[in-house]
C-alpha cells in the first residue's frame, strides 16, 4: 500500500465513522403492568447458594426461585410497612411438621402440590439430597446449617417419598427457623444427580448456571454483571399467585445513576438504599421509601479487650459516655435508625434485643471514668473502619475521633480495604477500635450473643471473653423460649453487656427500599433481598 | 514485502519478554496483596474449618512456586483460570467485556479526532485568536473535569432533566435484546444482523459515555496537533510552497499536515491506552458491562485468577496497539524504518 492510498482510505473509515446524529426521543416506560424493573447496586455472581464463593446479593436468586420446607410468616408494622415476623413460621414445601416429645426429631409431611419446574413432584429424597448437600459442600451453607444443629447427612432421613425427618443431637429452637432461612433450598435432585459428575457429585457447576427447582419464579436470562430476569412460574401452587409476571434486576454500580433511574421513572424498586438517599427521596414524596429496622442488627464500636487500654472496664464505659450517638444517629445514618442510647436501666427488665444501653453522651462522666482508670491524659489508638462500608463508617469514624478527642483520646483514622476486612477484624481480631455491623439471621438475643460476645467466635471482633457469658450462651443457645430460665439468662446476659460494653451499640440500622408509588407488597426481609411473590402494581 | 514480514515478526518476538514479565509481575503482585481470597470467599459466617476447606479447594495451600507452574501450564493451554468473584471462566468474561470496552473507547476516540484534529488546526492557523481561545478553554476543561464528573453531569443535563437521552443502563435498554454474537461490538453486530432498530439503540446507549470519554480524551489531541502545526507552519518548506504561490489548502493539508500527522499519531496510541484505563470510572457511572468494571471488582475481592487475566490482556493489547501505530508511521513517514 502506498502512503498516498492509506491517507485516503483513513479518511474514508473516519468519514464513515461519523455517527448520525439521531434524533432523540424521550425513553418509553419499559414498565408494563406485570412486569417489575428494580435496579441494585451489587451484582449476583451465582445461581446457586450453595457453590464456593457465591455472594451475598446472589442469596435473592435462592429467594425467589426454590422453595423451602418452611418459610416465615409476614407482619404489618405501626408505620404501615411490611415486614417478615419471625415468631411465625408458614407452611411450604411442608404441608405440617411435627415434633418428637424430645424435641429431637422432626417429621414433616410433604405436600402433594408441590411440583419442580419439570412437573415432576418435591419428594423426601430431594429434599434430603439437597440438605445432604447443604451440610457437605462446606462454606458458609455448612456453618449455617450448623446453627440449626445439622451438620452431618445422616441426620436427614427420607422415610417415604412424602415423609421427612430430621434427626437432631439435641432439641433446639433454632432447627425450625433455619430451615426457613435462604440455605435449605429443595433442588430437583433427579435433575442434578444427571449432571453429577465423579469430581463434583453435588452438580455445583450445572447448578450454578442452570437451576432447578419448584419456586414461584424462574431465571429467564442472566447476563452476569448486567441484569437477570425472573419469570413467573404459574404452576406454582404453594401459595398466592405472584402478581409479577416478569421482574427483570438490574445490576447499575453508580448509586447516583440508581437514584436517577427511580426518580425519572425507568425503575421500578430500586433495593438497599444508602440512608442519605432513603432519607432524601423519602421527603422528596414523589417515591415510597419503605424501610424497617433489621432484626437482630447492631452497627457498632468494636474495642479489643487485648490491646491495652481497652482491658479496663473503666475505659471501656469511659467511652460509652463520651460518643456522640445523636450525631452518629443525625449525620451518619441520616436519621435512618434506631436509637440505641439513653436507656434508663442497668439491668434490663425485658429480654427486647437489641435494646438501648444504659449510655447517653456525658463528657464529665467520660472524664471522671478515665481518671478512675488512671488515663485522665488520655491516650492514643487507631480506629479502624472497611472501606467497603463507607457511607456510615466514614463519617462515623470521623465523628467519633471528633468526641473522644475532647476526653483527651487521640484516634488515629485507618481505612481497611473490603477484601482485607475480614481478615483483620474478624479472622485475625487484631484491630484495637473499629466499627462493626454484624446482624443474625435468626432472631434471638443468644443466638446474637453465640456470634459476637462468645470468645473466639467469628463476630467477637472485640476478643471479649466472660466466663459467665460462656456459660450462660452455652445453656441458652438451644432452649426454647417458653422455658422458666430463658428469660432470665437473656437477661442477665444482657445486662452484663450493658455493663462490658466490649461492643458499644451505636444503632440498629435500617433495610430501605424505595419504589414507584404504584408499586405494593414490598416486605422487608431478615436476608436483606427483595421476595418477589408478594410484589402488586395498580 | 518479505522484509516488512520479518521485521514484523522481529517487532513481535521483542514482545514476548515483555509478556512474560507481565505473567510473572501480576501473579507476584496479586498474591503480594494483603486480603485473603480464601476467608473472602468463604462467606459471611465462615469458621476456621470452612476458611481452610476454601483454602484447599482453590489451591491456595499449595506454595506460590507450585501455584506458578500450574498457572503457566494452564495458561499454555489457554486456561486463564476461574473467576471466583463473578463465577465464570476468566477467558469468557474478557470476551464478552473486552468488546464493550473497546466499542465505547473507540467511538469516543473517535469523537475526539473529529473535534480536536481540525480544532487544533485552527488554532495553530490563526494563533491568538477566538478559535484557538475555545481549544484552549475546551483543552484545560478536558483535563481538569474528571470523567465520573462529566458522566454524571451529562446524566444530569440530558437524561435527568431533558430527558433527551435513554436510560444510562449499559450497552442495551432493557427492551432489546442483544444482537448475534459475531465480533461482540453491538454497532457492527446489529448492523450484519440487518437489525437498525437494535442498531439504533445501541448508538443511542453510546452518545452520552463515548462524549464523556471523547472530552477527556480531546485536550491531548488538540494540543498536540496545535502545537505540531505551530511547528510546521513556522517551518522552511511551508515558507517555500507559500512562496511558489501553491494554494492554502494545498500547503495546509498536504505540505504542514502531513508532517504534523506524525506526533499526533503517537499521541493517539498514548491516549488510547489511556482511555482504557480511564474507563473505569466512566463503566461505573454508565452501568458499562466494561472490562474496568470487571478488573475493579476482582480487585476488591482479592480474585488472582481474574486480576493476572485482566493484566495480562491489557498488557497485550498495548503490545498490539504500539505495533500497529508503529506499522503506521512507517506507511507515512518514509524516514521511520522498522530496522533500526
Amino acid at each position: 500500500m502506498h502512503r498516498r492510498d492509506f491517507l485516503k482510505t483513513m479518511g474514508v473509515a473516519t468519514g464513515a465513522s461519523v455517527l448520525p446524529f439521531l434524533r432523540f426521543l424521550p425513553a418509553e416506560a419499559a414498565s408494563h403492568k406485570d412486569t417489575l424493573v428494580v435496579v441494585e447496586g451489587n451484582s449476583i455472581n451465582s445461581l446457586d447458594l450453595h457453590r464456593k464463593g457465591t455472594n451475598r446479593p446472589s442469596y435473592q436468586v435462592t429467594v425467589n426461585i426454590y422453595d423451602r420446607l418452611v418459610r416465615f410468616g409476614v407482619k404489618t408494622l405501626e408505620d404501615g410497612t411490611m415486614a417478615y415476623d419471625s415468631t411465625k413460621i408458614v407452611p411450604e414445601v411442608a404441608k405440617s411438621w411435627t415434633i418428637s416429645k424430645d424435641g429431637k426429631s422432626l417429621t414433616f409431611k410433604i405436600n402433594p402440590k408441590a411440583k419442580f419446574w419439570d412437573g415432576s413432584p418435591v419428594t423426601a429424597h430431594d429434599v434430603k439430597w439437597s440438605f445432604d448437600r447443604a451440610v457437605s459442600l462446606g462454606g458458609f451453607p455448612a456453618v449455617q446449617m450448623k446453627a440449626g444443629s445439622m451438620t452431618k447427612p445422616e441426620q436427614f432421613v427420607a422415610v417415604d417419598d412424602m415423609t421427612f425427618r430430621i434427626d437432631l443431637p439435641q432439641a433446639s429452637k433454632l432447627t425450625l427457623p433455619d430451615l426457613a432461612v435462604p440455605v435449605p433450598f429443595i433442588i430437583n435432585s433427579k435433575v442434578a444427580k444427571t449432571h453429577a459428575k465423579k469430581e463434583d457429585p453435588w452438580a455445583t457447576e450445572y447448578l450454578h448456571k442452570t437451576p432447578a427447582g419448584s419456586g414461584a419464579y424462574k431465571i429467564a436470562r442472566w447476563d452476569p454483571g448486567q441484569q437477570f430476569v425472573y419469570e413467573r412460574n404459574d404452576k406454582w401452587a404453594l401459595g398466592p399467585k405472584p402478581a409479577m409476571k416478569r421482574v427483570i434486576v438490574r445490576e447499575v454500580p453508580s448509586a447516583a445513576t440508581r437514584r436517577a433511574l427511580i426518580v425519572r421513572g425507568d425503575a421500578d424498586l430500586y433495593m438497599d438504599v444508602p440512608a442519605k438517599d432513603a432519607k432524601e427521596l423519602k421527603e422528596g414524596g414523589k417515591l415510597k421509601v419503605s424501610g424497617a429496622p433489621i432484626d437482630n442488627c447492631l452497627h457498632v464500636l468494636g474495642l479489643n479487650v487485648k490491646y491495652k487500654p481497652f482491658d479496663n472496664l473503666k475505659v471501656r464505659q469511659a467511652i460509652a459516655y463520651a460518643l456522640p450517638y445523636k450525631d452518629i444517629l443525625t449525620t451518619s445514618a441520616y436519621g435512618r435508625g434506631k436509637a440505641m442510647f439513653g436507656g434508663t436501666e442497668q439491668t434490663p427488665s425485658t429480654i427486647t434485643w437489641p435494646q438501648p444501653f444504659p449510655y447517653v453522651t456525658d463528657l464529665e462522666k467520660a472524664k471522671g471514668l478515665l481518671a478512675e482508670a488512671g488515663m485522665a491524659k488520655g491516650f492514643e489508638t487507631t480506629l479502624s473502619f472497611n472501606l467497603g462500608l463507607a457511607d456510615w463508617e466514614e463519617p462515623t469514624a470521623l465523628l467519633i475521633q471528633e468526641a473522644l478527642g475532647k476526653i483527651g483520646i487521640k484516634i488515629v483514622v485507618d481505612k481497611i480495604p473490603g477484601a482485607n476486612w475480614r481478615t483483620a477484624a474478624l479472622v485475625e481480631k487484631r484491630l484495637p477500635m473499629h466499627l462493626e455491623n454484624f446482624g443474625g439471621w435468626l432472631n434471638y438475643p443468644d443466638y446474637y450473643f453465640f456470634w459476637a460476645y462468645q470468645y473466639g467466635h467469628l463476630f467477637n471482633s472485640s476478643n471479649y471473653k466472660n466466663p459467665e457469658i460462656e456459660k450462660l450462651v452455652d445453656e441458652t443457645l438451644h432452649m426454647e423460649t417458653s422455658d422458666p430460665k430463658y428469660a432470665p439468662n437473656v437477661k442477665r446476659m444482657i445486662a452484663i453487656a450493658f455493663r462490658d460494653v466490649p461492643r458499644i451499640p451505636l444503632y440498629q440500622p435500617y433495610l430501605d427500599a424505595a419504589m414507584q408509588k404504584s408499586v405494593g407488597g414490598y416486605v422487608s426481609w431478615f436476608h436483606r433481598q427483595l421476595d418477589c411473590r408478594t410484589i402488586t402494581r395498580t | 514485502m518479505g522484509t516488512k514480514l520479518i521485521q514484523i515478526g522481529r517487532r513481535l518476538l521483542q514482545a514476548v519478554p515483555s509478556v512474560f514479565g507481565v505473567v510473572v509481575i501480576s501473579f507476584v503482585l496479586t498474591r503480594a496483596l494483603p486480603g485473603d481470597p480464601a476467608v473472602y470467599f468463604a462467606g459471611a459466617m465462615a469458621d476456621a474449618q470452612s476458611i481452610a476447606q476454601v483454602r484447599k479447594a482453590l489451591g491456595l495451600d499449595r506454595s506460590w512456586i507450585e501455584q506458578f507452574f500450574i498457572y503457566c501450564g494452564n495458561l499454555l493451554h489457554g486456561d486463564l483460570g476461574m473467576s471466583l468473584n463473578t463465577g465464570r471462566p476468566v477467558l469468557e468474561e474478557l470476551m464478552t467485556r473486552l468488546p464493550a470496552s473497546l466499542e465505547l473507547t473507540f467511538i469516543g476516540l473517535g469523537l475526539a479526532i473529529i473535534v480536536a484534529v481540525p480544532l487544533g488546526v485552527l488554532a495553530a492557523t490563526r494563533p491568538g485568536s477566538w478559535v484557538d481561545h475555545l481549544c484552549r478553554i475546551l483543552v484545560t476543561a478536558g483535563v481538569s473535569l474528571p470523567t465520573f464528573f462529566t458522566g454524571l453531569f451529562l446524566i444530569y443535563l440530558f437524561y435527568y432533566l431533558l430527558g433527551w437521552a435513554p436510560s444510562p443502563l449499559g450497552r442495551l435498554d432493557i427492551l432489546y435484546v442483544p444482537p448475534p454474537h459475531v465480533t461482540g461490538f453491538f454497532t457492527i453486530d446489529s448492523l450484519i444482523a440487518g437489525d437498525m432498530e437494535t442498531f439504533v439503540a445501541t448508538i443511542k446507549q453510546l452518545i452520552l459515555p463515548a462524549i464523556t470519554l471523547g472530552l477527556f480524551a480531546l485536550a491531548p489531541i488538540a494540543r498536540m496537533t496545535r502545537a505540531a502545526m505551530l511547528g510546521a507552519l513556522a517551518s522552511e518548506y511551508v515558507r517555500t510552497a507559500r512562496a511558489n504561490g501553491l494554494s492554502r489548502f494545498t500547503v495546509l493539508g498536504t505540505y504542514a499536515f502531513r508532517n504534523a500527522a506524525l506526533p499526533v499519531l503517537t499521541t493517539l496510541g498514548m491516549v488510547f491506552s489511556f482511555l482504557l484505563g480511564a474507563n473505569v470510572l466512566v463503566e461505573k457511572v454508565f452501568s458499562w458491562p466494561g472490562i474496568g468494571s470487571f478488573a475493579i471488582s476482582a480487585l476488591v475481592a482479592s480474585d488472582y485468577a481474574a486480576v493476572q487475566g485482566f493484566v495480562l490482556s491489557m498488557a497485550l493489547l498495548f503490545v498490539a496497539v504500539n505495533l500497529i501505530i508503529d506499522l503506521i508511521l512507517t506507511l507515512i513517514d518514509p524516514r521511520v524504518g522498522m530496522d533500526v
